[in-house]
């Protein structure tokens, strides 16, 4: 006997991730998934994003690893709330699920925040797959790890609105061809948006924090209006 | 990378892919959708659409859940998948196209805005129970 489903299988995460989009939009956040292989530089990005978007920008983070407390304790010096996840005690997996922010998301102070953002576990194939119920996705991709990256793994390009091409400072070092790069995100997501930067130097930096300041402008303002 | 999930009452420590995440919520979907008069029933396959674009990879999915499913209704269970192509609409000029290779372009004006109609899918579309009747 064949019994009809009909059912997303992600349906659960789904819809926790709804959740948590109004949860965020009634405390007026704007939320950003960061995501990237390990070692693409997401935390030192962080690090600096922070420094650059406060006072002025009122930020908290959530930070996704399987073990330690690493990268909250390096991002905590910069006197922001950060919650850190170790999805081994949540279940241990190799993303971070709507339900589990949902968590960390309770265990935060949101009132009064402006930006949340999310670093998801370092990986390009499984955090694509999932939404936590955030507003915006970046992906973080750094020259030394070869130009077809973004042809190897299409979700997470297609998914993001913003690609950052992170340690450009290392390119005269390296035989990386940036242009094909760019043409590869480009093939995958026409409409990403690209930007180079290097969280060593700052170099690009101004770009990037154009970019949240005006998503962060534009979020609020539809808020407003709704 | 280590994982723990209760499933049954049992505990399970398994070194995990995203796979056997998703491998439990189908069991799960599964375990619910069969009808609640026909407790003694196993399942003997899931049918599953997936899409192109989705990260799942099939074998290892499966992989996966002949893992898992031990111990519920599903254990004699087989995944029944489809893979769904990945299909887009051009936002320019209305083109409709399957996508075989990454390249996100329509084949008729070369434009990029694409919508993509089809190949995000994961889904359970249906559960095949035994034949419990003696």
């Amino acid at each position: 006997m064949e019994v009809k489903v009909l059912r997303k299988v992600l349906d659960v995460n789904d819809t926790i991730a709804e959740q948590n989009r109004h949860y965020f939009e009634k405390k007026g956040v704007f939320v950003l998934n960061v995501m990237s292989a390990p070692g693409a530089g997401k935390t030192t990005i962080l690090e600096k994003t922070l420094t650059s978007l406060m006072p002025k920008i009122k930020c908290a983070v959530i930070v996704g690893d399987i073990c330690t407390t690493n990268d909250a304790d390096r991002l905590s010096k910069s006197g922001v709330p950060v919650i850190q996840i170790n999805t081994d005690q949540f279940g241990g997996d190799c993303h971070l699920a709507a339900h589990v922010i949902q968590r960390a998301a309770s265990e935060i102070q949101l009132d009064g925040i402006d930006l949340l953002i999310i670093e998801n576990i370092g990986n390009l194939v499984c955090p694509a797959e999932f939404d936590i119920g955030e507003h915006k996705r970046v992906v973080v991709l750094s020259v030394t790890e070869g130009e077809d990256k973004p042809v190897k793994y299409p979700l997470m390009f297609r998914v993001c609105h913003t690609a950052l091409i992170n340690k450009i400072d290392l390119l005269p070092y390296l035989d990386a061809d940036i242009q094909l790069l760019r043409n590869n995100i480009a093939q995958i997501n026409p409409e990403i948006n690209q930007i180079e930067l290097s969280a060593k130097t700052g170099i690009g930096f101004k770009e990037w924090i154009t970019w949240i300041e005006d998503q962060i402008k534009l979020y609020q303002k539809t808020r407003n209006c709704a | 990378m280590s994982c723990s999930y209760e499933t049954k009452n049992q505990y399970i420590k398994l070194n995990i892919m995203h796979e056997m995440g998703i491998a439990l919520q189908i069991i799960d979907v599964a375990v619910r959708s069969i009808p609640k008069t026909n407790d003694q029933v196993q399942v003997e396959a899931v049918h599953l659409r997936i899409g192109k674009l989705s990260a799942v990879v099939p074998q290892s999915l499966t992989f996966c859940f002949d893992i898992t499913k031990k111990d519920t209704p599903l254990a004699n269970a087989k995944l029944q998948i489809e893979e769904i192509p990945i299909t887009a609409k051009c936002r320019d000029c209305g083109h409709e196209m399957i996508i075989t290779e990454a390249f996100f372009k329509c084949s008729q004006c070369q434009e990029g805005k694409l919508e993509i109609l089809s190949g995000r899918e994961l889904d359970i579309v249906s559960i095949t129970l035994s034949d419990t009747e003696r």
